[in-house]
């Protein structure tokens, strides 16, 4: 069942955002959850080989999460979300960062701003998540940092394909 | 800037993003391509017309035939821009996945 979830990924430049839409074969309270409890969240949040570690969250409107986002060889790097708008089962809305790990921003990464929406039809959830951004150029950089932390492990089989298809040439 | 936009557009429907997964394993001919599709064949050459325009294919008549094959380095532009972050996001949610289906159930288990 699992390959007829949508998934849909796309890059608005005139708003400066990226869409991402993706429907969960469960139900909306248990979708809620697994995005707003911590333990749940530990669970899913990082992208492989990562791994992340809450130390706080506080679920509210000027509430905070704070996790470290830990690599394969141990090194953290702290993260946070600042709550800026919650509706229960409908609707999650933060600004990250990254900060040090008491949560203190710095500004080696532009802010993201984040709103997920969260709908049930028939036991399928769907979450729209969208990053606003304040210029283009910062979704350049995100993706270039992506690259620096080693995020590209996913993208490996492209990477052998486009080489496979150059030797061809 | 030229660059950056054409990439936005070519990537940003995904039935050109499968028509572009399908090229990387070889060169087709629209029929071919379109075969790989639900939707209506001249549905199918519009999306490869707009790949062409944004220079992500090209075309190469081989006899009565017109193969469209993939640009590599361009397809690399858009690895660097894009393809980094959804794939961020599909793991990621993969993993999502793997959790709702264990706490489903562990619910049905109480």
């Amino acid at each position: 069942m699992k390959s007829n979830l949508l998934f849909n990924f796309s890059v608005n430049k005139e708003n400066k955002t990226i869409n991402i839409q993706r429907e969960f074969n469960a139900n909306l309270e248990l979708v809620w959850k697994a995005w707003t409890e911590p333990e749940l969240l530990n669970q899913w949040w990082a992208p492989k080989p990562y791994h992340i570690v809450t130390k706080t969250l506080d679920l509210e409107i000027g509430g905070m999460w704070l996790y470290a986002m830990v690599s394969p060889e141990n090194e953290k790097t702290w993260c946070k979300a600042d709550y800026k708008g919650i509706e229960i089962n409908k609707l999650l809305s933060w600004l990250d960062a990254f900060c040090d790990e008491n949560g203190n921003e710095n500004t080696i990464k532009p802010r993201s701003l984040w709103t997920n929406i969260f709908t049930e039809k028939n036991d399928i959830t769907l979450v729209d998540v969208t990053l606003k951004h304040d210029k283009l150029e910062d979704i350049e950089t995100l993706i270039k940092m992506g690259f620096k932390e080693g995020f590209g492990m996913a993208l490996l089989n492209l990477d052998q394909l486009l080489l496979t298809k150059n030797k061809k040439q | 800037m030229k660059l950056r936009r054409d990439i936005f557009q070519a990537i940003s429907d995904p039935t050109r993003r499968a028509i572009l997964v399908l090229l990387t394993s070889q060169s087709m001919t629209a029929g071919a391509i379109a075969e790989n599709f639900d939707a209506a064949r001249p549905t199918i050459s519009k999306h490869i017309q707009i790949l062409n325009e944004c220079d992500l294919v090209d075309a190469n008549q081989q006899g009565r035939e017109i193969y469209y094959e993939l640009k590599v380095e361009k397809m690399k532009e858009i690895d660097k821009w894009l393809e980094q972050f959804r794939a961020i996001w599909e793991n990621r949610f993969n993993q999502l996945d793997n959790l709702l289906e264990t706490l489903k159930n562990k619910n049905n288990e109480e």
